[in-house]
């Protein structure tokens, strides 16, 4: 806006001296800054977004590839590594559909149906979020574990859940918890009712409308959960590494098994496996970006750009 | 500003609602769901703590090393979530209100920390950091120490809550009417009183928000502290790994109980941060 000023508006001409700059210019400088004052802002910020974003990114790559491409094939291919990327593919694979229907469900009760408790609810789904992602793991090690409340039980019928991938998954589970539920419920809120009372008011099923008119319409948005969900998914550590157990080549997940590789000082082996969570991560930011661009008016208004 | 917009709507809202299926199954599967995965097994904790009771809690918390790691988890989130306070209202001002080249590609970058797993940012800090690293090899000859010491835990707090407020103060700045602004200058404000006075009360609300998610996120980071931390008892240990060292120990009492004195103490700390966020509303924010 303050460019549109400075172009179209200029000083009458023959203006008194002491006008300065002009009347025009100066109420407009009193909504912006000077410049060096501007530019020492921006540089200020993007160091801090240097040092603190951009560099850690960039050295993880560059230490990756650091003793050669050979080197970096060979930690990616070998099969502790192999294992770990399966572990974390069918851990999302399984974790994100659960939160997937859940967040679809939630959202629909929550944004179609007036009740009370609502906004304790929503808190509830929050909860996640602000629980220390190792207390996630313990809460299932205090069920699940060999001296848990359902643990032994389960073990004397032959079920292992702490220390093994159900464990990992249920774990998992609980830290993506909210990412779906909380994407849908504010764009459901702002779309209301109409559409689906239009539908059923023409004869469709409860179900037809869901599928015709309730999703179409939150497509983008759910999208928008389920990537930053499935982000969460494969990269968490702390819940992962409690109830994991460590067993290499069984119950090791790609995260996991950069720390095993980091404490045996195979740094660049480690930084090979976690390049390719970066790249994970680097998609995600990417299709993400894409969306708020091409599908913004799509997305809850909060996502809008 | 908002009760009146709202209130024809949900009028409408409740009386049409009669008519959409499934309120029994979604609640009821939400609820269950959310019951079986989340409330119960987190009821467990408190459980399992009561069982120590009082004395027995009392007395695993107050143990000098708890102490120490409760202090600085709780103190370096703080401090993190502080910086980030600063520099994500810098971040958001400078994306809302100035062009530059680059702005798209920071703007999305700025995610990152959500997107990037925590162990790569832990490792990928630690080779920034570390002594003989890109950033510390610089830091080093001046006496200054990051990874493996509490500043390292500083740094790792204040990536992982980085786009917390920056997020959350980015979109106030956006639709902050700049009328205001050149009101407050033509009554003859200066620059600076216009920022302290008309905008800074304006974001404030946004900014106290972001500070409290990043804190909240920081206290109970794990994956990308440890690896920068160092890990040294009663210096750099910070309270999640002592419960992942107790559980190793099989010492489930000990780990519940210092998880449960987090929980308690992140709670309140976010409490305060609400009733501080509902003050600031009311003194400055008016409609907001």
């Amino acid at each position: 806006m303050s460019t549109v000023f400075d172009t179209t508006l200029q000083d009458p001409p023959g203006l008194p001296p002491e006008f300065g700059q002009g009347p025009l210019m100066r109420r407009n400088a009193a909504v912006t800054e000077v410049p060096w004052v501007r530019w020492t802002l921006i540089l200020a910020a993007l160091l801090f977004l240097l040092g603190f974003l951009f560099l850690p990114l960039i050295a993880v790559f560059v230490e990756a590839l650091r003793n050669g491409f050979a080197a970096y094939f060979a930690a990616i291919t070998e099969p502790d590594a192999w294992s770990a990327i399966r572990l974390t593919l069918l851990t999302a694979a399984i974790a994100v559909p659960l939160n997937l229907v859940f967040g679809v469900s939630a959202a629909w009760a929550i944004t179609k149906f007036d009740f009370r408790g609502k906004s304790f609810l929503i808190t509830l789904i929050d909860l996640p979020f602000s629980v220390s992602p190792v207390v996630a793991g313990l809460i299932y090690i205090l069920i699940f574990g060999a001296h848990g409340w359902a643990g032994p039980w389960l073990m004397d019928h032959g079920i292992k859940v702490a220390f093994a991938a159900p464990g990992i998954v249920l774990a998992t589970i609980f830290v993506t918890f909210p990412f779906i539920a909380r994407e849908l419920i504010p764009l459901m809120q702002e779309q209301g009712t109409e559409y689906e009372q239009a539908a059923l008011s023409l004869g469709a099923s409860g179900w037809q409308t869901f599928w015709r008119v309730t999703l179409p319409n939150i497509r983008w948005g759910l999208l928008y959960g389920v990537l930053l969900c499935n982000a969460r998914a494969m990269g968490e550590f702390g819940a992962v590494s409690v109830i994991s157990g460590h067993i290499r080549g069984q119950t090791n997940t790609m995260p996991l098994h950069v720390e095993i590789l980091y404490n045996e000082y195979q740094f660049s082996a480690a930084f090979a496996v976690a390049s390719l969570l970066a790249l994970l991560a680097l998609l995600t930011l990417g299709l993400k970006a894409w969306l708020e661009w091409r599908h913004g008016e799509e997305l809850s208004a909060s996502r809008k750009h | 500003m908002s009760s009146l917009v709202l209130s024809p709507r949900s009028k409408t809202h409740t009386v049409r609602t009669t008519a959409i299926p499934g309120f029994g199954l979604t609640l009821g599967y939400t609820i269950v769901y959310l019951s079986l995965l989340v409330l119960i097994p987190l009821a467990g904790v408190f459980f399992k703590a009561a069982g120590l009771g009082f004395e027995g809690f009392w007395h695993v918390v107050s143990s000098p090393r708890v102490l120490a790691a409760l202090k600085l988890s709780f103190g370096a989130a703080l401090i993190g979530a502080s910086i980030n306070a600063v520099f994500g209202t810098l971040v958001a001002w400078v994306f809302v209100r100035y062009e530059f080249p680059g702005k798209r590609f920071f703007d999305a970058i700025i995610d990152l920390p959500f997107a990037l797993p925590t162990a790569v940012a832990g490792i990928a800090l630690t080779a920034l950091y570390a002594g003989n690293g890109w950033i510390g090899q610089y830091l080093e000859p001046l006496g200054i120490k990051i990874a493996y010491t509490p500043l390292g835990v500083i740094v790792a707090c204040t990536f992982i809550g980085l786009p917390f407020v920056v997020r959350t103060v980015q979109p106030v700045l956006q639709d902050a009417e700049k009328e205001l602004e050149e009101a407050a200058a033509s009554l003859g404000a200066d620059r600076w009183q216009t920022i302290t006075r008309v905008i800074l009360p304006t974001v404030l609300p946004a900014v106290l928000t972001g500070f409290a998610l990043a804190f909240a996120r920081a206290v109970g980071e794990y994956g990308s502290i440890i690896f920068i931390a160092g890990n040294l008892p009663m210096v750099s240990e910070i309270a999640p790994l002592l419960i992942i060292i107790k559980l190793e120990e099989f010492d489930y009492a000990g780990a519940t109980a210092v998880a449960s004195a987090m929980l308690i103490l992140s709670f309140i700390l976010l409490l305060l941060v609400n009733g501080l966020q509902v003050w600031a509303r009311k003194r400055h924010g008016g409609s907001r």
